[in-house]
C-alpha cells in the first residue's frame, strides 16, 4: 500500500495548481489561459481525490465527477467564444480585446 | 507503489511546466494529455480507479479534442510562433512567476511547517459500484444540475459557435435586403 505522506500528495495538488496559475498570468493567447485553467481544475480535482483517499469516502470522488462536467461544459462554451472572438478581430491576443474598456 | 506516486508526480509537474511555457500549440497540447495521463496514474494509485478512467476519457480524451480542433480550426502557423516568442519574453513572466512561488513557498509552510494531523489511513480502493451508489442516491439533485447544465453548455456553445452571416458595409446591407425581397416577390408572383 502507498505510504507517501499527505503533505507530500498535498504539495503536487498545489504545484500543478500554482503551475495553472503562472499559465493564466503570463500568457497572452486565450487558447493557453484556458488550458491553464484546465490544469487548476484539475488540480482542485487532484485534491479531492486526495482527501477521499484519506477518509475513505465516495463523496470525493462525487465531487470530482461534478468537476470534469463542469470543465466539459466550460471548455465547449470557452472554445466556441474563443473562434468567435477570432472571427471577429482575428486576433487571440487577449490585450488587445478591449472593447469594453472605458476609454 | 510509493515509487510510482512520485515518478509519475516528476512527470506530470514535468510536463505541465512545459505545456504552459511551450510556444508551439499543438506541442503544448500533447504535453497536456502527458500531464493528465500521469495525474490519473496518481488517481488509480490513490484508490480511485473509476475516476482514473473517466480522467483519461474526458480529460484526455474528449475535452484535448476539443481544444486541438479549435488549435486546427484557427490554423495560425508559423506567425503564432514567432508571436508566442514575443509575448513570452522575460519580463513578461518575471514578476508573476515571482509571486507564484511565494505561494508555493505559503503552501510549503502551511504543508510541512505543523505537525501531522491525524485521521484514518488510506486503505482500500474505492469502488465504481460505491461511488455511483451515491451518486445515484445523496447526490441525485446536484447529478440531475449537472446534466442540466451540460446541456446548457452544449446550446450555449452552438449558439455562441454559430456563424452569422455578415455584411461588411450598411449599402451592402441594404442591397442585400432588396435582393431578398425582390426574390420572394417573384416567387409569390410565381406563386400566383
Amino acid at each position: 500500500m502507498m505510504t507517501v505522506p499527505l503533505s507530500v500528495q498535498l504539495l503536487l495538488a498545489v504545484i500543478l495548481f500554482l503551475i495553472g496559475l503562472l499559465g493564466v498570468l503570463i500568457r497572452r493567447n486565450v487558447i493557453f489561459m484556458l488550458m491553464s485553467v484546465e490544469i487548476m481544475l484539475n488540480a482542485a480535482a487532484l485534491v479531492f481525490i486526495i482527501g477521499g483517499s484519506r477518509w475513505h469516502q465516495v463523496d470525493g470522488q462525487a465531487m470530482v465527477i461534478f468537476i470534469l462536467a463542469m470543465a466539459a461544459a466550460e471548455v465547449a462554451v470557452g472554445l466556441a467564444l474563443i473562434l468567435q472572438v477570432f472571427h471577429l478581430h482575428k486576433t487571440v491576443d487577449v490585450d488587445r480585446l478591449r472593447e469594453l474598456k472605458d476609454e | 507503489m510509493n515509487i510510482i506516486f512520485y515518478i509519475s508526480a516528476i512527470i506530470a509537474i514535468y510536463s505541465t511546466l512545459r505545456a504552459v511555457l511551450h510556444k508551439h500549440a499543438v506541442h503544448a497540447l500533447l504535453y497536456l494529455i502527458v500531464s493528465l495521463l500521469s495525474v490519473a496514474v496518481i488517481f488509480f494509485i490513490l484508490g480511485a480507479p473509476f475516476l482514473a478512467a473517466l480522467e483519461v476519457i474526458i480529460y484526455a480524451g474528449a475535452i484535448m479534442v476539443l481544444f486541438v480542433f479549435v488549435v486546427m480550426m484557427l490554423n495560425r502557423g508559423e506567425t503564432a510562433i514567432k508571436q508566442e516568442k514575443e509575448w513570452l519574453q522575460w519580463r513578461a513572466w518575471a514578476w508573476p512567476a515571482v509571486f507564484v512561488g511565494l505561494l508555493l513557498i505559503e503552501w510549503l509552510y502551511i504543508l510541512f511547517g505543523q505537525p501531522a494531523t491525524g485521521g484514518a489511513s488510506a486503505g482500500q480502493p474505492i469502488l465504481p459500484g460505491q461511488v455511483g451508489e451515491a451518486l445515484f442516491t445523496r447526490y441525485l439533485l446536484g447529478v440531475e444540475m449537472a446534466a442540466m447544465m451540460l446541456m446548457a453548455g452544449v446550446v450555449g456553445a452552438y449558439h455562441i459557435g454559430k456563424q452569422k452571416q455578415r455584411t461588411y458595409h450598411r449599402y451592402l446591407e441594404n442591397e442585400a435586403d432588396a435582393r431578398r425581397a425582390a426574390v420572394s416577390e417573384s416567387a409569390k408572383q410565381e406563386a400566383v
